[in-house]
């Protein structure tokens, strides 16, 4: 299904900027001076509640993460807040890059077996209508 | 015995009751219930989830999609009607319109024309760009005049009769290709998906010569590139008999979901009422008005099997 291919692309896409830093800022880390690692506030551009949801969902079956919530700022300014809190020590980068990339496998896994049962589907409908034609 | 069954329903169903809807949440996250272990497993997931393909025509599909939570399935239905791009018109040259339609009112119309176009096959337009080029543009021209019909009867007032080019359809359109196009895409592939579509109405003497740019665009810039008509999903229904419904409760309780939903059987000599096919029922809540039935029938969905249907243009 395209929107699969979507969501990863976009999903990629938010990767590689943190990565490489672009100009056009699609990420920020929010944090009061003088804490940890642990509890971290992401601010995500051009994202909503598409992204904010399922990455939440993700993020939150990490048996390490004590809290994960999204909001939405205003419904005028299209970004969202996601804030991770950990158990323990690890900062909290590490499970919202992991969420990532368990949202991406799993679209990945969708689109493959979402093709799959079309192609059966076809497969199925032309070997039905091959007798009568 | 009991508590696990309940505990079983609070994770897999969304129960419907009299007054209110309960267990809506997803609440399976690592944690919440003791024994499980809902840490999320790339594995288990793969085993557990399929798709079904139920009815695929050229317009519609439908689907069955197990084992997946809601904010996901959610986050592909907005993507699927917001960020899936396709081909529509977006810039409307006017050359001359001396047809009753204002200019403005007849370029909107035409935006909302679904193009017969892979939009993978070309590029987002750059922002600022006036010029299209052959690899992010699709041009259409438009022409059509209006005029009397001289072999019309002398009384007749049917229109169809009297005028010629009285009615603007989407088949007035034609397709202008630029650059490469032509030899990238074969006579008669790039179209309007309906040919049949009425864009204005003329009479004798008004013309419409236009221009028409189409670009790639997504639902989230304007609603005109969505490529689904409607996509949505419904969970699937899960309607369990608390206790054996016979005789003219039977009929009774057959009458108060959609039809399909609830056979009788002749059993022994007495009716009985069974749950045949709960996909088909509705949840109209008639049970909840019959107040001897109420009690007979839980209603409620399963939280993870998703019957998906959308309408596009071209599936």
């Amino acid at each position: 299904m395209e929107e699969d291919q979507e969501l990863e692309r976009k999903i990629s896409g938010l990767k590689t900027s943190m990565a490489e830093g672009e100009r056009k800022t699609a990420l920020e880390m929010v944090q009061a001076a003088g804490t940890d690692r642990q509890c971290v506030t992401f601010v995500l551009h051009e994202e909503d509640h598409t992204l904010g949801n399922s990455l939440r969902y993700m993020i939150m079956k990490n048996p390490e993460v004590e809290f994960c919530g999204y909001t939405t700022t205003h419904p005028s300014e299209s970004k969202i807040n996601l804030r991770i809190q950990t158990r323990g020590t690890l900062p909290a980068v590490e499970p919202f890059q992991k969420g990532l990339n368990e949202l991406m496998n799993v679209c990945r896994h969708v689109l493959d077996k979402f093709e799959a049962s079309i192609k059966d589907y076809k497969d199925q409908k032309a070997s039905r209508s091959e007798p009568t034609v | 015995m009991a508590a696990a069954q309940a505990v079983e329903e609070m994770r897999t169903r969304v129960v419907l009751g009299e007054f209110g809807v309960r267990n809506v949440h997803t609440t399976d996250f690592p944690g919440n219930y003791s024994g499980y272990d809902d840490a999320w497993d790339q594995d288990r997931f793969e085993k557990n989830f399929r798709v079904d393909v139920v009815h695929m025509d050229e317009n519609t599909l439908e689907f069955d999609m197990v084992g997946i939570d809601a904010a996901i399935a959610n986050a592909f239905r907005r993507i699927l009607l917001a960020e899936v791009p396709t081909m529509a018109v977006e810039k409307v040259l006017v050359y001359n319109n001396t047809s009753i339609v204002q200019d403005e009112i007849l370029a909107h119309r035409l935006g909302l024309i679904p193009i017969l176009a892979d939009p993978r096959l070309f590029e987002y337009r750059n922002q600022g760009e006036e010029e299209g080029t052959e690899i992010d543009t699709l041009q259409f021209r438009l022409q059509v005049r209006c005029t009397r019909n001289p072999s019309a009867a002398k009384d007749s007032s049917d229109p169809n009769e009297l005028y010629v080019n009285h009615k603007v359809y989407t088949r007035h359109m034609t397709w202008v290709p630029l650059g490469n196009q032509a030899d990238v895409f074969p006579e008669g592939t790039i179209r309007p998906v309906h040919d049949d579509i009425l864009i204005a109405q003329l009479r004798p003497g008004q013309e419409i010569d236009l221009v028409m740019h189409c670009v790639k665009g997504i639902g989230k810039d304007h609603a005109k590139f969505s490529p689904v008509a409607t996509a949505s999903y419904r969970l699937l229904p899960d309607i369990t008999l608390l206790e054996p419904v016979e005789g003219e409760a039977a009929e009774e309780l057959s009458r108060c979901f959609s039809p399909g939903v609830i056979e009788v059987q002749e059993v022994q000599g007495k009716k009985l009422a069974r749950v045949a096919n709960a996909r088909l029922d509705t949840f109209s809540r008639e049970i909840f008005r019959n107040e001897k039935l109420k009690k007979a029938v839980r209603l409620a969905r399963v939280r993870d099997h998703y019957i998906w249907s959308f309408q596009g243009y071209e599936a």
